[in-house]
């Protein structure tokens, strides 16, 4: 991690070609290091960050005043930094029968800041929770006494987790765990506060702004999907091939205690959506016997996406997993105890996240805990399931290749797709995959819940939203469509992306069928769509063209009238 | 440490703190003498040098000096 004098010698570069993203920054407390620590991560994560800075301690009356700095400024992110020692300030001013309703009443301030930023601007709020202080007037009694700071505090953490739960446009960058992992001395430097009203210390400045910036990379679509695992000393203590599966360290003693719990640790990624893969240099069939045979194993087979274990150099290996899974290299992770092997796919692949593990096992999940490494902004159901899913296209790729009539093939799929209206039930999903598809999008619009409730209760815009499911199984939703009324002979199409999981089956054609169907029915002439090129969808600069479209100056264009029905295998499940 | 010692050594923390080849400074050298050292710069120079010289100031002290020799006073009162 970069310390915040390298990042501040970030804000001397050429800024000029990175994308922008507007930010404001509201805090009770001096917020200029910040600010400066912000802009300079935004640089090594290829954002230009603009920042407007409040006035010290301006909160409120900025958020208030519809005419403020902040409303003029219209920004796409708005950072609440309150601080623990204000809220501190603000009990000891307070009677002491008035002590146990701080939380209470702070709570009902920041949920009428959050609802006066989000009705007036189309803006995330990032609110900072609090870092702990215990005044220690009660000592440990506090935690047992309502109206103490410490259990006022505390009570306030909790109670900002439930709001935000229900907010969706309000994300909490928990301040608190960085203060646990760093420690208070190393957190918060009392000359420095008291000199300059400053209270986050210099040393920590990085760790609070990779905690934000690790956010709004999220809300771009920009987080990690696939964790990559080596085996030997790093998934199991020892050398399968040389040790034997009796002898490899795993379990209740000893080192094994280390490697256990990081394998309980995948695993819970795996629960949550992350894409696991193996990559290891081993004979596959001895690399498998642990994950079938040892009793003390946590993760098994039916975890792994991908199972690389071969004698060939890592970075080939990791170019193969991204293939099967048809997504970006910078959502990979890579975890080798071996420097050697990190130098190498480093080198091959700089996009790939490669941590340097520490040299002691035991050192690796708090080293890991620190790094944040799976930011999300969202969870469904789906995400657990992802892992059978990469099981499934592993399935059907292999049968893929006993056709040699592509038609064939498809045919004997079977697939049926679902199309619905967007409903509270796909709602969540849609606004997911919208963060996660960068390579079948043509216009890379990100959509969050909030976002898909409106454009579903409008009626300027109808969005589908497409599953398909086949004979091995069913991928879920895979594709989604808004289309923007212009006129009442035109749509714009605003909204295309599509799972890179389903490309060559006929999708387009069956979406494309829909789109044209629904605009008949409607007496819409003309449907326009755009292509805007992003680093990863060049995949579909011809989308358009392929499909029937004739170029229009920026945009293309369709007329519904001679139309033709587009061949494909997909009927539609009633 | 002698005086001239402890001023090389800040010269080269005060040169990249401030991020400027091109600071040389003296015993009464002063902030406004030096375009980057301002209030928050200062806050930056101060952590600095606590932590090449493995000592603490305490907050009437980062407020209390008018030049870099005063600083350099203070260094050596801890010891250093």
């Amino acid at each position: 991690m970069k310390n915040f004098l390298q990042l501040k010698k970030n804000l001397k570069k050429d800024f000029s070609n990175l994308k922008t993203l507007k930010v404001a920054v509201l805090g009770d407390t001096a917020t200029q290091f910040l600010t400066q620590a912000l802009k300079g991560l935004g640089y090594d994560n290829a954002m230009n960050l603009e920042i407007w800075e409040a006035d010290f301690n301006q909160i409120e009356q900025q958020v208030y005043d519809l005419s403020s700095e902040l409303y003029q400024f219209k920004p796409d992110v708005v950072i609440v930094f309150k601080s623990s020692h204000k809220l501190l300030g603000k009990y000891n001013k307070l009677k002491p029968t008035e002590h146990q309703s701080l939380a209470s009443n702070e709570l009902e301030l920041v949920e009428n800041i959050y609802s006066n930023i989000t009705s007036n601007l189309d803006a995330k709020v990032v609110y900072y929770n609090y870092t702990e202080i215990d005044d220690s007037v009660f000592g440990n009694y506090s935690t047992k006494l309502t109206s103490s700071f410490l259990y006022q505090l505390r009570k306030l953490n909790y109670e900002l987790m439930t709001l935000a739960s229900n907010k969706p446009n309000l994300y909490l960058c928990d301040l608190s765990t960085i203060q646990n992992q760093v420690g208070k001395s190393n957190f918060f430097q009392p000359s420095v506060y008291v000199s300059t009203e400053m209270v986050l210390s210099i040393d920590v400045l990085p760790y609070v702004a990779h905690k934000t910036i690790d956010i709004i990379n999220s809300l771009n679509g920009k987080f990690k999907k696939c964790l990559i695992i080596d085996l030997d000393n790093t998934t199991w203590g020892g050398v399968i091939g040389d040790d034997g599966i009796e002898n490899i360290q795993i379990g209740s003693l000893g080192i094994g205690k280390a490697f256990t719990e990081f394998q309980y640790w995948v695993k819970k990624l795996k629960n949550r959506g992350v894409i696991i893969a193996v990559c290891s240099k081993n004979t596959e069939s001895v690399a498998k016997e642990p994950f079938e045979k040892h009793p003390e194993m946590v993760l098994r087979l039916d975890d792994i996406s991908v199972f690389r274990a071969n004698w060939e150099n890592k970075a080939d290996n990791i170019r193969q997993i991204q293939k099967i899974l048809n997504i970006g290299f910078d959502s990979m992770v890579f975890l080798d105890d071996n420097p050697f092997e990190r130098n190498i796919v480093r080198d091959n692949i700089p996009e790939v996240c490669v941590p340097e593990l520490p040299e002691d096992p035991a050192e690796y999940l708090e080293y890991l805990y620190k790094l944040n490494l799976f930011e999300t902004i969202s969870f469904s159901n789906e995400d657990t399931d992802r892992t059978k899913l990469y099981q499934i296209e592993a399935e059907r790729a292999k049968v893929h290749e006993k056709y040699t009539n592509e038609d064939d093939f498809l045919k004997d799929l079977n697939m049926l797709s679902d199309v619905q209206s967007f409903n509270k039930f796909n709602t969540p999903r849609v606004a997911q995959l919208s963060q996660r598809s960068n390579q079948f999008n043509l216009r890379t619009i990100r959509y969050t819940e909030a976002d898909i409730h409106n454009i579903s209760s409008s009626d300027d815009y109808k969005g589908f939203v497409f599953s398909l499911e086949d004979k091995f199984g069913d991928n879920g939703l895979i594709c989604v469509i808004i289309l923007k009324k212009e006129d009442a002979h035109t749509l714009f199409i605003d909204t295309w992306f599509m799972s890179c999981r389903v490309l060559k089956r006929g999708m387009e054609n069956f979406v494309l069928n829909t789109i044209v169907s629904f605009a008949k029915e409607n007496g819409f002439t003309t449907i326009n769509g755009e292509y805007i090129p992003t680093a990863k969808n060049s995949m579909v600069k011809d989308h358009y063209i392929n499909l029937g479209f004739k170029k229009n100056d920026s945009l293309f264009t369709l007329h519904t009238k001679n139309y033709e029905e587009k061949n494909n295998y997909i009927k539609i499940k009633k | 440490m002698n005086t001239i010692d402890i001023l090389s050594e800040i010269n080269e923390i005060f040169i990249d703190t401030l991020d400027n080849e091109d600071i040389v400074i003296k015993e009464e050298t002063q902030a406004s003498d030096i375009e980057e050292w301002d209030s928050l710069t200062h806050i930056m120079l101060v952590v600095a040098v606590e932590k090449h010289f493995k000592i603490k100031f305490t907050s009437s002290e980062i407020q209390s000096w008018n030049n870099v020799g005063e600083m350099v006073k203070c260094i050596q009162s801890k010891g250093v």
